[in-house]
């Protein structure tokens, strides 16, 4: 009967995942999964009652309410612009919960595993605790606690050898049994985890944060062997599978390999020294106004320092403005903009923009050569024309927005510094390039305003 | 290896084909509710969590159990409830209902 209701869980978790891969249904999808997660937990507290010896329910209880409160409570205060953040936090978690569930069975074991059931433990014990120290220190990059920049550390060859280090040490302890040589395991394999994710750039983190939770999806999976229950197996194998295929996406969005992105500490390399010397077109909020006021049609370009800025509203303003004036504006949106797979969407749905404007890039380059104003908000290397024509540049060959196509470009940032490759961008030199410098949400506030006064 | 064990490698690589087909082709409006709901459903391993927190002995055994059960509920709670609210946002979604 168990076994039989953890099978509708799963089942349940198949259907959800299944309703998350179309807008029509994703909402329900996602409220069926979590009804399969309440499923399995009311079939796990039903078999913990039926059984005759004590149970420390004490516990249990504690574990739920803390840390349901503390997800909760994430969950409901997030802004929608931190949510890279937020998502590799609660991965962080899981994979964390996954070690933690591994190693209390190695506490509770009197010494001797069968071999299969101590290779998932210690592969739980490790996939988990890679998964858990990794996903803190992309949290920690993404909201700005540690730089965004790449910290070489020694790159692939010293990944390796603390790789190594993890699994020589895991084999101790599946062949001798010996619990310290899995906590060696665990920790050795927790400072791979930061090794690893603190040498990858700010710009790779789409690439990473799916990575790491289809690490936690298997760990998850690795548990369930180590406990031997199928709804673990089941739901853990689906999201590494899901992550996987979000991992391979974005890899192929960057035109690199998932080795590449992992071991190559993208964008360390120095910055062009010529930045910031050569000749640029400045533009007043004034001048962006009678450029967009005056198009036909507009592309906006989101990335990152929009995100940053919180400007998605002021984005939605300025396009409403236009709109009123009869000019069509669009949305070209690279897979890769932002710090994790869809970061735009999600944000300009959370401005109410029409999913229906939102183009990807191969609906968007077609358009560019017909569009009169470009606006970029936040977007540097999606841009970046060098991946077309620099075959010295390390995005060489990643696919971009052909924003340079367009009558006219616009270039809303901070400053001219790279974006987080670190790479020089030809597209601000351009002769039909307006660089707009300021704060993305007052940039476009400006521009609203100037706007309204012509 | 046991029965079991095969079973369990049975169900595994089945699962994870189920998932390659069953996501294969995602909408990139759809990539980041799906990477946070896939998230939570990693927090599945709360059934293991508890089944250790419960039945685990000796004071190591209690805290990692209440480790186990805090964390994966944070995933579980924080991550379906996250996720339902990105998507309560994407009202305009073709074909969902306003």
């Amino acid at each position: 009967m168990t076994e039989l209701a953890y099978l509708s869980a799963g089942v349940l978790f198949i259907l959800g995942l299944k309703g998350l891969t179309s807008p029509k249904t994703a909402r329900r999808g996602n409220q069926l999964a979590a009804l399969g997660m309440l499923v399995a937990t009311v079939v796990v507290v039903t078999d913990l009652l039926s059984l005759d010896e004590a149970v420390a329910w004490g516990i249990v209880i504690a574990g739920v309410l803390v840390g349901g409160t503390i997800g909760a409570f994430l969950a409901i205060r997030v802004q929608m612009t931190s949510m890279p953040e937020l998502v590799a936090a609660f991965n962080g978690f899981g994979g964390g919960a996954s070690a933690f569930v591994a190693a209390a069975a190695i506490v509770a074991t009197t010494g001797d595993f069968p071999t299969e059931t101590a290779v998932t433990t210690a592969l739980s014990l490790v996939i988990g605790a890679v998964t858990l120290t990794g996903s803190f220190i992309a949290y920690a990059k993404l909201q700005g606690l540690i730089s965004g920049k790449p910290v070489a550390m020694g790159g692939a060859v010293t990944n390796g050898i603390i790789a190594a280090i993890a699994v020589a040490l895991a084999i101790v302890g599946i062949v001798t049994g010996e619990p310290l040589a899995y906590w060696g395991a665990a920790i050795v394999a927790g400072v791979l985890g930061v090794v690893g994710v603190i040498g990858i750039g700010g710009a790779d983190m789409p690439v990473v944060i799916s990575l790491l939770n289809s690490l936690s999806g298997i760990a998850a999976a690795m548990a369930g062997f180590v406990i031997n229950n199928q709804a673990l197996i089941v739901g853990g194998a689906l999201v590494g599978a899901a992550g996987l295929i979000l991992t391979i996406e974005m890899s192929v969005a960057m035109n690199r390999s998932l080795g590449n992105i992992l071991f190559s500490g993208f964008g360390g390399g120095a910055a062009a020294e010529d930045i910031g010397t050569k000749p640029v077109k400045r533009a007043t909020a004034d001048d962006v106004a009678i450029a967009l006021g005056y198009a036909e049609r507009v592309i906006v370009v989101p990335g990152y320092g929009l995100a940053v800025a919180q400007a998605q509203h002021a984005v939605r303003d300025l396009a409403a403005g236009l709109e009123a004036r009869d000019v069509e504006v669009l949305y070209a949106i690279h897979p890769v903009a932002g710090r994790m797979p869809g970061h735009m969407n999600v944000l300009l749905a959370e401005a109410d923009i029409d999913y229906e404007k939102l183009l990807d890039l191969d609906h968007a380059n077609p358009l560019f050569s017909q569009t009169d104003v470009v606006l970029i908000v936040g977007a540097n290397d999606v841009v970046n024309p060098s991946a077309k024509t620099d075959e010295n540049s390390p995005i060489y060959g990643m696919p971009i927005l052909d924003v340079d196509e367009a009558a006219t470009a616009i270039v809303v940032k901070r400053s001219l510094s790279p974006g987080f490759a670190g790479i020089d961008n030809p597209l601000f030199y351009d002769e039909s390039t307006l660089m707009f410098f300021g704060d993305a949400k007052k940039a476009l506030e400006d521009t609203l305003a100037a706007l309204e006064r012509f | 290896m046991s029965d079991v064990f095969i079973q369990s490698i049975v169900v595994f690589v089945l699962a994870s084909f189920v998932g390659f087909e069953v996501i294969r082709r995602v909408p990139p409006t759809l990539h980041t509710p799906l990477m946070s709901g896939a998230n939570a459903i990693s927090g599945i391993t709360i059934v293991g969590a508890i089944i250790a927190a419960a039945t685990g002995t000796g004071w190591a055994a209690g805290v990692l159990g209440f480790l186990a059960v805090t964390f994966a509920m944070i995933n579980v709670v924080g991550g379906f409830l996250v996720t339902d609210r990105m998507l309560e946002m994407f009202k305009k979604l073709p074909g969902s209902r306003k």
